[in-house]
């Protein structure tokens, strides 16, 4: 970079906040996926006019601009990966309103996501989009990945919950799109293309967001089956039945052992499925709605349901869950952790799929996930310093997304593309697809300096790279 | 008695980071599930101050892309050490460990002024146990003769360091010698023996909190523990292990094995958090050696805190109330390396009269961090200030701790926003001994 923009920089920004040194940049050269590009400078804005500025300073001098939050992405969202600077949005924190009247909240992006889950809740509201991240990630990481959890599957995610933002544009003007009301149809909707457009579109700054009000009770049960089959039957019968869970997770036979021999908790290490559904709603309804459903697994073959009775009976069941992520690390250094998405019916048939590509690699493949809504996440456990595995890792991922795409799926369910998807997006959205959406992109960003080398692959690349 | 050995081993250090501590940093998946718990990066606001930065960065020295002393001497130096961090994390990744072989690795490179005032405190003083005691006695005659007023009221202290004018403010006045336990004393069960106990007295428990010392041993022959004091035994180590200096930790530590495994103790009991869990972990710091592993494996297992034995052995026999509202600030190493949470709780709750509220951020590090404070004060005192924050609004008559620091680091607190008139910080024992009817 050269010393005239590092100079403009620093009219902009205090010596505080403003980072050249090698240790400091060093620290948002990563993020929770793969690879590691260092900036040359990093800074964190405090207020819309300061990333304006800096903005439009990156427009004059060409440098390419980074946005961050947490740095929690899966899929290489806010890594630098063209150099040029980061900006750090964690600072970017004052705002958490409740408006109970209008059932919103206002909040700055670098709001971690739990602290609206806990403020909506003391004001009797709810924040339905539950990412596991939720302690780490702000809401502007989230939202510029449309995060969701095992609640998605009844509420939806992120973007059903967000109607109006501040942006600053990639040319650094300050714009706002939709509002406070539910219902706005003036225009484009700009708001639902900002979100989900991991941060190649504009820097929120700000964000009106959707609360509901808060379920009166919830129930949750637990089902072990001995053929995989039947779990997936189980699914879509109680889908078709008219209920509605808020969750409805899956795991598969290798997790349940990764669990069991890192924390012993009794699970049945010969089931090939445990799912985990809870209901939310009225007291009367959702005792009435979870005996239908735990009726229905056992129907299709459940060999065990347990219906919680507590709410110390429902944290055990949740905490086999939980503990999946650190089973599996203990299983090797490197997780890589996808989350191809295929339409819920396909569940059997992508689980097979997914079996084949196991033993074809010979590689540590598990997989567990939001099955109600179809978003499984397939994991890889391996060394990244074994670079002969992690060859075959990148074979293996390749064909997943293959499988999840033939069978009406898609690349991704909550991740996002970033760096690491890029490649397949033609083979999801067609090559004039990914063309209306470049369009839309040179629209926005002329000078292509925000967040590039993001979402469209590069010339030539057609399949993801882990190791050089 | 020897002196500890001296340290000069940074290649070793340097050695061990490529190796050891490579491989741990290599089990950090980037996550973040740590960020919230860390006191420096929620007070400094950037990465290179997060458990998640530190671990990366040094994974990045060993991997030669950044230089110990430029790069990784910062960012590690600023860590509280107080191993939030390590409870939060999902995967396990020994943060304690990264972190000691990241200051064994930059011992070599800290600044001079630093580096004297750690040369006299850890080796010059904390092992010597009569350098204490003489120090303790020094601090008590200051206090008594009105030297400490006229210290006070010129403002000296506060021109010549503001670190130490607070810390002088927040001693607890200091008992007489004629009242302490002598080394090598067995004190008997108040009534039926149910447990040998061997007690660790600490160092500067021992000299500036003997008072404290002297109630916790009568604390224990109330529930029926016989109570010995090993003659020999040192300072734990801690503090020198977490400036980086191995070697004397593990010379230390030998003093320590061979000073308590003569004595056939069913126990070990310690009333600091902090060396509490530095003798836990002596286990980990002999692993290799082979002459010692077997014995450092059998004293870490004997150790346990002062709360763990009093809620194990109780009810304790209170003779009076404790008036007013009391909360608790957890010791980080009590906490998150001991795993010692509920018990300390358990027992103010037993005692008649009290009423007991839970802070918020109380399993958050008060920033005393072991020297931390002294060498590190504008840091300290941000996150401090968040702290007395936090405890104002349960408005709390008493702040309970178990860890000598964390209770002056307190004082210094309520000194600070004005508050001693209606805030006092007590060490557990204090409050237990007071509504047993000890003096
Ligand atoms: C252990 C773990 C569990 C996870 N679980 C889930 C899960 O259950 N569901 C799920 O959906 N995701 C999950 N994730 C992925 C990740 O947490 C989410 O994608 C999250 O939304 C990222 O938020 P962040 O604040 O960390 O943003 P970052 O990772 O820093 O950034 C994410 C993207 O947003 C952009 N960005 C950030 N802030 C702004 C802003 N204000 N303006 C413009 N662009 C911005 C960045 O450029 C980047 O493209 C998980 C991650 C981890 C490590
Ligand atoms: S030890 Fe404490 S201060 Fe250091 S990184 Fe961990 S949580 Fe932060
Ligand atoms: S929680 Fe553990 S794995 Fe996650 S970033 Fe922190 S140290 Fe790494």
């Amino acid at each position: 970079m050269e010393q005239v923009a590092l100079d403009a920089l620093s009219q902009i920004i205090p010596e505080s906040r403003m980072f050249l040194d090698l240790a400091e940049r060093y620290c948002y050269s990563y993020d929770a996926s793969f690879g590691e590009y260092l900036p040359e400078v990093v800074l964190q804005p405090i207020n819309v006019k300061e990333v304006s500025e800096l903005v439009k300073l990156a427009n004059v001098h060409k440098i390419p601009v980074s946005p961050r939050g947490a740095g929690t992405s899966l899929s290489g969202g806010p890594l630098p990966v063209k150099g040029g600077m980061v900006l750090d949005l964690t600072l970017l924190r004052d705002k958490l309103i409740i408006d109970r009247e209008n059932m919103l909240a206002i909040v700055s992006p670098g709001v971690i996501t739990a602290a609206i889950h806990k403020k909506a809740e003391e004001a009797g509201l709810f924040y339905p989009p539950d990412p596991s991240s939720s302690n780490v990630a702000t809401i502007g990481g989230n939202l510029l990945e449309n995060s969701s959890g095992p609640k998605g599957l009844k509420y939806g995610t992120t973007k059903e919950y967000v109607i109006g933002l501040e942006v600053v544009t990639p040319t650094g003007e300050i714009i706002r799109t939709g509002g406070k009301t539910v219902k706005n149809v003036t225009g484009y909707d700009l708001t639902r293309l900002i979100v989900g457009s991991e941060g190649t579109l504009g820097i929120v700054t700000e964000a009106i967001i959707r609360l509901i009000p808060k379920p009166q009770s919830r129930k949750t049960f637990v089902a072990h089956f001995n053929h995989f089959i039947d779990s997936g039957h189980a699914i879509t019968s109680i889908l078709s039945s008219g209920i509605l869970p808020s969750s409805l997770e899956l795991m598969d036979q290798a997790c349940i052992r990764a669990v069991e021999s890192y924390r012993p908790s009794g699970l049945p290490l010969r089931a090939e499925a445990i799912l985990i559904i809870e209901i939310d709603g009225h007291p009367l309804a959702i005792e009435e709605e979870i005996n239908k459903c735990a009726d229905i697994c056992r129907a299709k073959g459940a060999s065990y349901v347990k219906i919680a009775e507590s709410e110390d009976e429902r944290d055990t069941i949740w905490s086999a869950r939980k503990l999946v992520s650190p089973a599996i690390t203990q299983m090797g250094p490197t997780k890589i952790s996808e989350d191809a998405t295929v339409p819920r019916n396909r569940i059997p048939a992508m689980m097979e799929r997914l079996k084949q590509i196991r033993d074809k690699y010979e590689l540590n493949l598990v997989v567990f996930g939001h099955a109600g809504d179809g978003n499984l996440h397939p994991n890889i456990i391996t060394d990244k310093r074994n670079k002969a595995e992690m060859k075959k890792v990148e074979l293996a991922v390749s064909e997943i997304f293959e499988a999840a795409i033939e069978l009406g799926g898609t690349l991704s369910g909550e991740h996002g593309i970033g760096t690491l998807k890029s490649p397949y997006m033609e083979m999801e959205l067609g090559i004039n697809g990914v063309n209306m959406m470049k369009k839309i992109k040179e629209a926005w960003d002329p000078n292509n300096i925000l967040n590039p080398g993001k979402i469209f692959p590069e010339k030539g690349q057609t399949k993801v790279v882990l190791v050089t | 008695m020897n002196a500890p050995a001296t340290s000069n081993k940074e290649n070793g250090a340097v050695q061990q980071l490529h190796t050891d501590a490579y491989d741990w940093t290599n089990q950090c998946v980037k996550c973040g599930y740590c960020l919230p718990a860390c006191p420096t990066y929620e007070s400094m606001g950037v990465e290179s101050a997060s458990p998640r930065g530190r671990i990366n960065l040094v994974k990045l020295a060993a991997e030669g892309k950044i230089d110990f002393q430029k790069d990784l001497s910062g960012p590690i130096e600023l860590c509280l050490g107080c191993r939030a961090c390590e409870t939060a994390c999902p995967v396990g990744v020994p943060y304690g460990h990264i972190l000691e072989a990241a200051k064994e690795a930059i011992a070599p490179y800290t600044p001079k002024k630093m580096k004297k005032l750690k040369k006299l405190a850890l080796v010059h003083l904390f092992p010597y146990p009569e350098r204490m005691t003489l120090l303790g006695n020094g601090v008590m005659f200051y206090q008594k003769s009105g030297l400490s007023k006229l210290v006070r009221s010129s403002k000296l202290l506060k021109k010549i360091s503001p670190a130490l004018a607070h810390l002088e403010q927040a001693l607890p006045p200091i008992e007489s010698p004629s009242k302490r336990f002598k080394p090598g004393t067995v004190i008997p069960a108040k009534e039926e023996t149910r447990l040998r106990a061997a007690f660790f007295t600490g160092c500067i428990m021992d000299s500036m909190m003997s008072r404290i010392n002297r109630l916790t041993i009568e604390l224990l022959t109330l529930v029926g523990c016989e109570v010995v004091l090993p003659a020999n035994q040192s300072c734990c180590g801690a503090l020198h292990s977490h400036q980086g200096e191995a070697m004397q930790a593990k010379a230390l530590a030998k003093r320590n094995i061979q000073a308590f495994m003569q004595i056939d103790a069913d126990v070990i009991v310690n009333n600091a958090g902090g060396c509490g869990a530095s003798l836990q972990e002596y286990e980990q710091l002999l692993a290799d050696d082979c002459e010692w592993a077997g014995a450092a494996m059998d004293f870490s297992k004997k150790s346990q805190d002062i709360s763990q034995i009093l809620h194990h052995l109780g009810p304790l026999p209170f003779t009076e109330e404790y008036r007013g509202i009391v909360t608790f600030q957890d010791s980080c190493h009590l906490r998150n390396v001991q795993k010692v949470q509920k018990e300390p709780r358990l027992l103010l709750q037993s005692i008649p009269g009290i009423i007991y509220v839970e802070m918020e951020g109380y399993d958050r590090c008060c920033a005393s961090g072991g020297i931390y404070n002294l060498l590190h004060f504008e840091e300290s005192m941000k996150i401090l200030d968040g702290k007395m924050n936090d405890l104002n609004k349960t408005m709390a008559t008493t702040i309970v701790t178990v860890n000598p620091g964390c209770q002056m680091q307190m004082n210094i607190g309520i000194q600070k926003d004005g508050a001693a008139n209606h805030i006092k910080s007590m060490h557990l024992v204090e409050v237990l001994a007071k509504a047993c009817g000890l003096k």
